[in-house]
């Protein structure tokens, strides 16, 4: 009798539990993954492409599902690959890395024709100009993409490295292996 | 007798080989001839660069103003001597680097014709705030190193409401005893300095801190203050770095300034003791920060000695006034032996946070070989903040710096101990100075990407107004042509009812 009194009420309990996390689940959903929306907040967001993926979102959700190193950011740098890593809570062996060097885009004003494509296509408008105007780049907002690179139809648009100025001069890493 | 109870115990620290004496029995020597070519960058201060107001070929006069301040920290810069405007261009920094910087150069024309200077009667009487923009716009800036501007340091204070300035004569670095040779030769001119800047920040007392190795000093200073009871000159023992300025407040006061905070927290203001001898001369003698006493020294220089040098000379011009010998330089340094920049070359001008010009033989330096670490923690002991140089490396080195950051690496202040004491020869403070660098670049990254995305949000904006934009213009058009057609419809419909 103790028993059976026992089985039916688990076996309530348990339709009872399951039912209401069914509704809620059904109820209380989370649209996306959260831990993608944070992952993606940290990234850049110019929808480089840098990384070989279509934009920072579809990055970011290779990031979390783990298709993708959290080194995969050029734009990133090493600052951003330490807080994926403790985001993500992966050990990264940082000893190696090193930063990309920083290139900017210039333009040449001996072969510019004006033709305005390159800033059509600049994700973060860096690139002023007019039609038939010698067109340039605003270093400090140019993220070293490359896509004007890529449409510039007569190759005045050059990847060059930033100039180092006394301001930001850093010391280098010492060269020791103690 | 318990003399050393009343002081707290010092925390860290080393005995560096003094190597004062050679030059602190020497008077300076003003003698120094006048170059052809004085190299004034716009820039020798913390805070935003002065910006130039002369032309290239114009003439200017001993004291006049050549680039005014911008913003609230900047100091503006004067002609050390008259002469004219040869040009204004990129010439190299006194800096490890050596990267230009905007520099004035001037040919002196060796007339020293003073530009008009206003001294006021009493300057003692002068009103505080009077003497903090006198002080401001002589371009006074704090001689011990760290260039910030002195005039805003004045105003702090008494905005601040401190009940002490502290005057760090502490000079801590070996080589170096141009602060020596000045309290010995200008006491009284100092003490003046110091009274200026009492009335300036509107504090009550003074105290002098000066280190035990410069008893000549110490007794010239203890006979200026004699007549002013609310300046107090003490000697603090000598261990590097006794000039560091939280090392001397907590030793003299026993107070300690909070980590994040500032000396004004705790109601004192820390002022280097040149700083009041420029402070005397801006407001005594009516004179800008011009020139300054350089300690000249080192194992390559046959007369170490301290020179009294004008802003803008170019150093291998001391360096052979000193005769130095340039084929045994195997270093050359910018200010002392354990927090001095080495520089590349000679031929950088003297500015106003030069205070030694060390021209170090083959014998004055060792390079050593660097050995693993052994933990042996000689490091932690000579740290004077107290950090723990041994692990703060070995997480530097795996580039693991918010780490580093955890243990106080922004505490450090890159005095050398740790790397004087090292058995292992470990560069410690050079991983420090690498690391401090990279965290500020990696902000400024941080920085550009936030910017990026602003930019991408307000590009994508305007892209959805343009297409808002031309869709109801397109709407507009259709509706204006329908209303046309619909017209000509009706006008043709009168004329075939008319007919």
């Amino acid at each position: 009798m103790y028993i059976l009194s026992a089985i039916v009420i688990l076996t309530a309990l348990g339709l009872i539990l399951g039912l209401s996390l069914g509704i809620a689940g059904k109820y209380l959903k989370v649209e996306a993954d959260p831990l993608v929306e944070r992952v993606e907040a940290l990234m850049p967001g110019s929808q480089c492409g840098q990384c070989g993926f279509p934009g920072c979102k579809p990055a970011a959700e290779a990031l979390v599902s783990g298709a993708a190193p959290v080194t995969l950011c050029p734009p990133g740098g090493t600052s951003l690959v330490e807080q994926l890593a403790k985001l993500l809570g992966i050990e990264v062996d940082l000893s190696q890395a090193q930063d990309k060097e920083i290139m900017v885009a210039r333009v040449s004003e001996d072969t510019c024709t004006g033709c305005t494509r390159c800033f059509k296509v600049c994700p973060t408008d860096a690139i002023v100009g007019a039609a038939k105007q010698i067109h340039a780049v605003v270093a400090d907002a140019c993220i070293g993409c490359e896509k004007c690179v890529a449409v510039c139809p007569t190759e005045c648009l050059q990847m060059h490295p930033i100039e180092v100025t006394l301001r930001d001069w850093r010391w280098p890493k010492p060269l020791v292996t103690a | 007798m318990l003399a050393f109870l009343e002081h707290p115990r010092l925390r860290g620290g080393i005995h560096a080989e003094e190597h004062k004496a050679e030059t602190s029995g020497q008077a300076i020597a003003s003698d120094l001839p006048l170059p052809k070519k004085l190299y004034i960058p716009v820039q020798q201060h913390v805070g935003k660069p002065a910006e130039p107001l002369v032309k290239v070929g114009d003439k200017v006069l001993k004291g006049q103003l050549l680039a005014y301040s911008q913003g609230t920290i900047s100091a503006p810069v004067h002609a050390p001597t008259s002469g004219s405007i040869l040009d204004v261009m990129d010439y190299p920094a006194p800096h490890p680097s050596a990267l230009p910087i905007r520099t004035i150069i001037i040919e002196t024309d060796g007339k020293e014709a003073w530009h008009p200077r206003i001294v006021p009667e009493h300057p003692l009487e002068l009103e505080p705030e009077e003497i903090c923009l006198r002080v401001g716009a002589a371009g006074v800036v704090g001689l011990g190193g760290a260039v910030f501007p002195s005039a805003v340091k004045l105003n702090l204070g008494r905005k601040n409401q401190i009940h002490t300035l502290l005057i760090n004569a502490g000079e801590c670095e070996p080589y170096l005893t141009c602060d020596d040779r000045l309290m010995q030769e200008r006491a009284t001119e100092i003490v003046t300095g110091i009274r200026l800047m009492l009335r300036g920040m509107a504090a009550p007392k003074a105290i002098i801190g000066i280190e035990d190795n410069k008893p000549a000093a110490f007794q010239a200073m203890l006979r200026a203050c004699a007549a002013y009871a609310n300046i107090n000159v003490i000697q603090v023992p000598t261990r590097y770095p006794m000039g560091w300025d939280r090392q001397m407040l907590r030793y003299l006061t026993g107070q300690e300034i909070p980590a994040d905070g500032r000396a004004t927290d705790i109601g004192v203001v820390i002022h280097n003791v040149a700083t009041a001898y420029a402070v005397y001369q801006a407001i005594c003698l009516g004179q800008p920060l011009i020139s300054r006493v350089v300690t000249v020294s080192g194992g390559a220089v046959s007369k170490p000695q301290n020179v009294e040098v004008l802003i803008g000379t170019l150093m291998s011009e001391v360096l052979s006034y000193c005769g130095a010998d340039k084929t045994q330089i195997a270093r050359l340094l910018m200010g002392g032996p354990m927090m001095g920049d080495a520089l590349p070359h000679s031929e950088v001008p003297v500015v106003k946070a030069c205070n030694g010009i060390l021209a170090l033989s083959a014998e004055d330096i060792a390079e050593p070989e660097i050995q693993p670490c052994i933990r042996c923690s000689s490091c932690v002991t000579a740290c004077p903040v107290g950090l723990l140089p041994l692990e703060m490396a070995s997480r530097i080195k795996v580039n693991k710096l918010d780490a580093a950051v955890d243990i106080g690496l922004k505490d450090c202040i890159s005095c050398g101990s740790c790397s004087y004491v090292c058995p292992s020869n470990i560069p410690l403070v050079h991983y420090f100075k690498f690391a401090s660098g990279e965290l500020f670049k990696r902000q400024q990254m941080e920085h550009k990407s936030e910017q990026t995305k602003r930019l991408m949000d307000q590009r994508n904006q305007r892209l959805e107004r343009v297409r808002l934009e031309a869709e109801a213009e397109a709407r507009r058009m259709q509706e204006a042509r329908a209303a046309r057609a619909q017209q000509q419809a009706q006008a043709k419909a009168a004329v075939e009812e008319s007919t």
